[in-house]
Parts: C-alpha cells; structure tokens; sequence
C-alpha cells in the first residue's frame, strides 16, 4: 500500500446515493479504496452495504454520485464492462455446467482462443487446489469447494477490483477460520483490491486491513480494525463492532484533558481524557469494553483509575476467559471478561462476591450523543 | 431396501397401502381393462352382426377352446399408405402445433415468472381461465370468428381492408389455430413453474462475467429451462396427435388426422378391429416420447441427487 499512497485511489466512490422510491439505501457515500487493499464494508443488514456493493458491480444504477475505478468513471458502465467481478453471496455458480466451465465462462465472453482458455482455468484451479475437481458439476461439491470455485471464476477475468459478498456466511465454523487465512494469503499473493461485505465484524476485522462501518445508509467510521474497535467514533460503532458497555453522563468538571463526569447508573464520577473544552452540564456517554475492566475482591489502587463497586450476577466460564455480569446499586449491569492466565487459580471470583470494577481512565471511551 | 418397524404398528402401513392401492385399482380398471378391450379386438375380424367383431376365444366342437386372433388389421395399416402418410401428418401437425405453443408459450411464461408476485397470480389466472368454460364450445367459438361471415371476416370487409373474405376456416390454419388456442396453457404451466424457480444470481453471475443480457439468457437461462420446454413439449404433443374435435371442427376435408380417421373406421366404416389396430399403433407412437421424457427425467433426478 505504501508504495501506492501517493498514486490515485483504485476505487473512489464520490457521494453515491440510492433511493428506491422514498427509501434511501445508501445516502452520499464517499470512500477511497487504495490499490492492493483487502478493505471491508461491515454494517447490520439493511444498512444499505449490499446496495453500495451492488452499484460497484454495476447491478444497481445510483441516484446520485460517481464512481471511479482506476481513475476511469463507471458509473454508467453496465456490469459486462465492468474491470470488476463479484463473489456472490450464494455463490450463483451455474448449475449446468462442470468447475472447469464454470470458470472459463468470463474468458469465453472475452473472446480469448481455447488454448488460452485452458491455460488460465488450469492456472486458477492450481490456485485453488481444485484441479481434480475440474470435470465435476458444482452440486457434487463440498461447500468449501463451491466457495472456492466461485473465488476462481471472479478472479480469472483479473479484475482490478474484486467483491466478496459475504464470503464466508455460508461456511461452518472450522472452516471459516481455515478460508479466512486462505483468502487473505490469496490476496496479498495476487495484490488485488478486494472490497468485501459483511455483517460479521470476526469477518471484517481478521481480513480487512480497513474497515468502513456503515449505519442507515452513510459510513459511521473508516478505520483499521483497531481504529475501529478501540476508538469508535459513534454509539452505533460502538456497539456494533464487539461488546461494550455504554453509560451515560453529565460533565461536571473539565479540565487538563480530562473530564470528570457524573454517571447515574454508576453512581459515581468517571474520568476520561478529553482534548476538547466541553461545558458543565454537557450530557455524554462513556464506553468501556468488558476486556479492559480488571475484576476483583480487594480494593484497587484508584490512580488514573475508574471504579465501581458491584455484585457477580452472572459468570460464564468459556476456558480462556470468563465472563461476568455484575449488578452495581443502581440496578446496572456492566460486563467484563478476564483472561484466566493461572491454571486453576484459588482466589477466583465467584457468584454473589461482592467485587470491585476498575479500568484505567484512558481506556474509557468518549462517545458523543 | 430395508424394512423399518414403525412406532405406530403396521395400522398405519394398512391405511398407506389401502391409499396407494385406491389408485392403483382405478387405473387398472379404467384404464388397462378398456386398452385391453381394445388390443383384444384389433385382433378380432370384422363381421356384420352386434358385436361387429369376432370373439378371440372360441368354442370349438369338443368343447377346445381355440383362440382366433388374426393380424390382419395391423397388416393392412402397413399395406396401405393411406394410414401410414395420416400418421406422419397427424404427427407433424402436432410437433408444428407444438413449436407454436413453444414459440409463443416460452416469452409468456417468461414475462409472468418476472412479474411481481401479486400480479404473477393474476396473470396466472387468466392463462387457466379458458378451461372453465367446455373446450367443445371454446373450439365451436372460433367457427364463429373464422368463417367466411365470421367476425373477423366481417369487421375486415366493413373497413375495406379486403374485398373477398379471407379463407380463415376448414383448412390447416384453422387447426394450427386451434391447436395453439387450446394447448397454450400446458404449454405456459410448466414453463413457467421453471422459470420461475431460476436463481436470478445466475443472471447478475453472467452479466458479471462479461455476458449481455441475451448472452446470459441464452447460456444459463435457456439451459436451464430445458426441463420445463421438454415438459410443456410433451403435454402439448401427446394430446395434439390425437386430437379429434379441433380437426373436426375446424380442418377442412384435406386436413387428415388420425383421431378423425378413427372416428371414421368406427362410426362409419364399423370397422372396430382396423379402428382398435389404429389406437394402439397410435399408442405405441406415443409411448416412445413418453418413455424418453421419463428417461430424462429420472437421469435429472440423479443429477440432483
């Protein structure tokens, strides 16, 4: 990427819009998508993510906006001229014919001689380890190998752009853990620009090497997955992306950076670090993930540190972490998950302890309302 | 195949194979008793006399019984070109009758599979509704559109656009009409329950992949709805091979089909034992693109499998 960074985006999306009668699907969208970059578009469903992904392919017609890729405007290209091609979602590999036709299909249309048909299919079905496979029809195939057939037909056209809806929705746990290293070793191999789309931000955060989170159609925040995750711009990213505890403030004192503000559901002051100047009075709301509170029966050291006091509800053991949910006064609950680093340890908490909650004060995130 | 004891008992296996046997024993009545009814007297002679055949089993003077059966009737279907040159007729009436409904059924059902769901319903509809009123008085109708005074005849000389009427009746036209007019909805029924099974992917999948849209009709569409063309083909074929009223009603005397001829051997010629041969060639004509649909089906089933 850093080679690149200086030349013209591979694709910029340049205030897209998509209305379909009085909804608004995708609502003035501008994004960058550097060359060679795995960048992902994560969103609940009905954030308008598949509709933006749907006019990059060309599927959709936009309202409003431009789109360009490698500097050249395609907007009103129909998805056949398109130097984009698209991973369905389902797959979509037709039925009717085997693997190998399967994938020489957008060479055909491409007019290119059989022998160098051959030549390319054999190429991509290297690639993706399915060359004995080649005489098969797609229903004789794992889902796996149908995932992979898929990823070979949209990439043997050489896109500069290739979509991923999905990719590994459709997938069983183990091997989406496996397809997710095979498809990110793919694209650095190939140095492709892949967008991919997808509501599961496991998805998006262990391929993408950004992310663009979308909510009611705009984009909430762009980021690298640890932008994303540790400073979320809005209450929506926030709780989207991984789990997190939102509490509600009102400033009283601001000062050095830092703003101390009273939380009702705490029952107590919270500091956070602050560059901005934010008047008394001023209604916030703090976020904290469950990771970063430290869990205990003793008191801690309260320096630069936030705590609260509260009761163990709920403890769920998962091996290398548990989860606690602990009542505080107020009738809040707040979670937080402690890695179990000793094997077997014997001051561990346990139901109805009373414990105390703390995390560092530049742990706490300043969301604005 | 194995046999699984079931929870509740061979009770419920009794009421299944009462279920399956109602069928079962309504066909074999029916229909395999009268198609052997009629087997038995296309080997029968004729005879003046009630019934106007002769019995295949008789009783001889010891008491034998001795069986008289003769292949007369089926030989002189062969002898005599008259039969064999209907037969081809009758068949290419049916297979052009059938490319019309094709031509015409496949761009309909096409258009109302791509409808949204409420008015794919009603369009539906209005492709079954012909059949509630009698297809003897929908047929009977089209004299009255055809003919020489007929309403189209009669609405084209009022405006002047001809001055003799135009022969729209008795002749193949008026059959090919017919024949089309009737059998269009077998045609669309199937078809369109494939079309509209197609997973619309498949086309963006095409058109992704370099293909225009007639492109990816003709590559994903059109294969994949062979199925459905072989189906609605059969359902339309069959039928219009034997078909008797449309002919009857609507051909002229030149146009020769073979469910007219069998209507003649038995009602007025009463010659039942060459009009029983007749049906059962007729059949056996039929039952091999039967049997090949049947074929193709179960080798797609595999295929799903």
């Amino acid at each position: 990427m850093s080679q690149h960074a200086t030349a013209t985006p591979m694709v910029q999306i340049r205030d897209l819009s998509k209305r379909f009668g009085d909804a608004v699907a995708v609502d003035g969208v501008s994004l960058d998508i550097a060359r060679g970059e795995l960048f992902a578009i994560l969103g609940s469903s009905g954030c308008g993510k598949t509709t933006l992904l749907r006019m990059l392919a060309g599927f959709e017609q936009p309202s409003a906006g431009r789109i360009l890729i490698d500097g050249v405007d395609v907007t009103d290209a129909p998805p056949y001229e398109r130097p984009v091609n698209l991973m369905f979602q389902s797959y979509a590999l037709f039925p009717h014919m085997t693997v190998f036709e399967n994938i020489a299909y957008g060479l055909k249309k491409e007019r290119l001689p059989p022998p160098k048909i051959k030549e390319r299919v054999a190429e991509m079905l290297a690639l993706v380890r399915l060359e004995p496979l080649a005489a098969r029809k797609p229903d004789k195939l794992s889902g796996g190998q149908q995932q992979r057939v898929a990823l070979a037909r949209a990439l043997v056209k050489q896109p500069k752009l290739l979509l991923l809806d999905e990719p590994l929705a459709a997938l069983d746990k183990k091997l989406r853990e496996h397809t997710q290293f095979e498809l990110s070793n793919l694209q650095y191999q190939l140095g492709t620009t892949f967008v991919l789309v997808t509501h599961d931000q496991h998805e998006a955060m262990t391929l993408a090497g950004r992310i663009a989170v979308m909510a009611e159609g705009r984009i909430a925040q762009v980021g690298t997955p640890g932008q994303v995750y540790e400073y979320p711009a809005t209450r929506d990213v926030a709780s989207f992306v991984g789990n997190i505890n939102l509490i509600d403030g009102r400033v009283t004192t601001c000062e050095a950076g830092r703003i101390s503000l009273q939380c009702p559901a705490l029952n107590a002051q919270v500091a956070v670090l602050c560059e901005e100047q934010l008047g008394a009075g001023t209604e916030i709301c703090v976020a904290v993930r469950p990771e970063k509170i430290t869990i205990s029966r003793d008191a801690p050291d309260a320096r630069d540190r936030n705590v609260v006091k509260g009761v163990v509800r709920d403890l769920g053991y998962f091996g290398e972490q548990s989860l606690y949910r602990v009542l505080l006064q107020s009738g809040a609950v707040l979670q937080v998950s402690a890695q179990n680093i000793k094997r077997m340890a014997t001051k561990t908490v346990e139901w109805d302890d009373e414990v105390f909650l703390s995390w560092e004060v530049a742990s706490t995130i300043l969301l604005r309302t | 195949m194995t046999t699984r004891p079931s929870i509740n008992g061979g009770d419920s296996r009794r009421w299944l194979r009462t279920a399956v046997l109602v069928p079962y024993a309504w066909l074999l009545l029916f229909f395999l008793m009268p198609f052997l009814i009629i087997l038995k007297i296309s080997f029968a002679e004729p005879v003046v006399a009630q019934p106007p055949f002769t019995a295949l089993l008789e009783w001889g003077q010891q008491g034998w019984a001795g069986i008289h059966a003769t292949f007369e009737n089926f030989l002189f279907l062969f002898e005599d070109d008259y039969y064999g040159i209907i037969y081809l007729a009758s068949l290419k009436m049916a297979a052009i009758g059938t490319l019309l409904c094709l031509l015409l059924g496949y761009p309909m059902a096409y258009f109302i599979a791509r409808q949204p769901p409420r008015r794919r319903q009603i369009l539906l509809m209005a492709v079954i509704l012909p059949f509630w009123i009698s297809f003897l008085l929908r047929v009977y109708a089209w004299i009255g559109l055809l003919g020489n005074r007929g309403l189209i005849n009669e609405l084209l000389l009022k405006t002047g656009i001809i001055d003799t009427p135009l022969a729209l009746l008795y002749n193949d036209f008026a059959v090919y009409l017919g024949i089309v007019y009737s059998y269009l909805p077998f045609m669309i029924l199937p078809l369109y329950s494939n079309l509209e099974r197609l997973n619309l992917d498949l086309l963006d999948a095409a058109s992704d992949l370099g293909a225009r849209r007639w492109q990816a009709f003709v590559d994903v569409t059109l294969p994949l709805s062979v199925p459905g063309i072989v189906g609605g083909c059969l359902l339309v074929f069959i039928p219009a091979v034997g078909e008797f009223t449309i002919p009857a009603l609507l051909g002229g005397a030149d146009t020769l089909m073979i469910g007219r001829v069998l209507w003649d051997e038995f009602f007025v010629n009463r010659d039942w034992p060459v009009a029983s041969a007749v049906s059962i060639v007729l059949l056996l004509l039929l039952l091999v693109p039967i049997l090949w649909f049947q074929r193709n089906q179960d080798r797609e089933q595999e295929a799903a499998q």
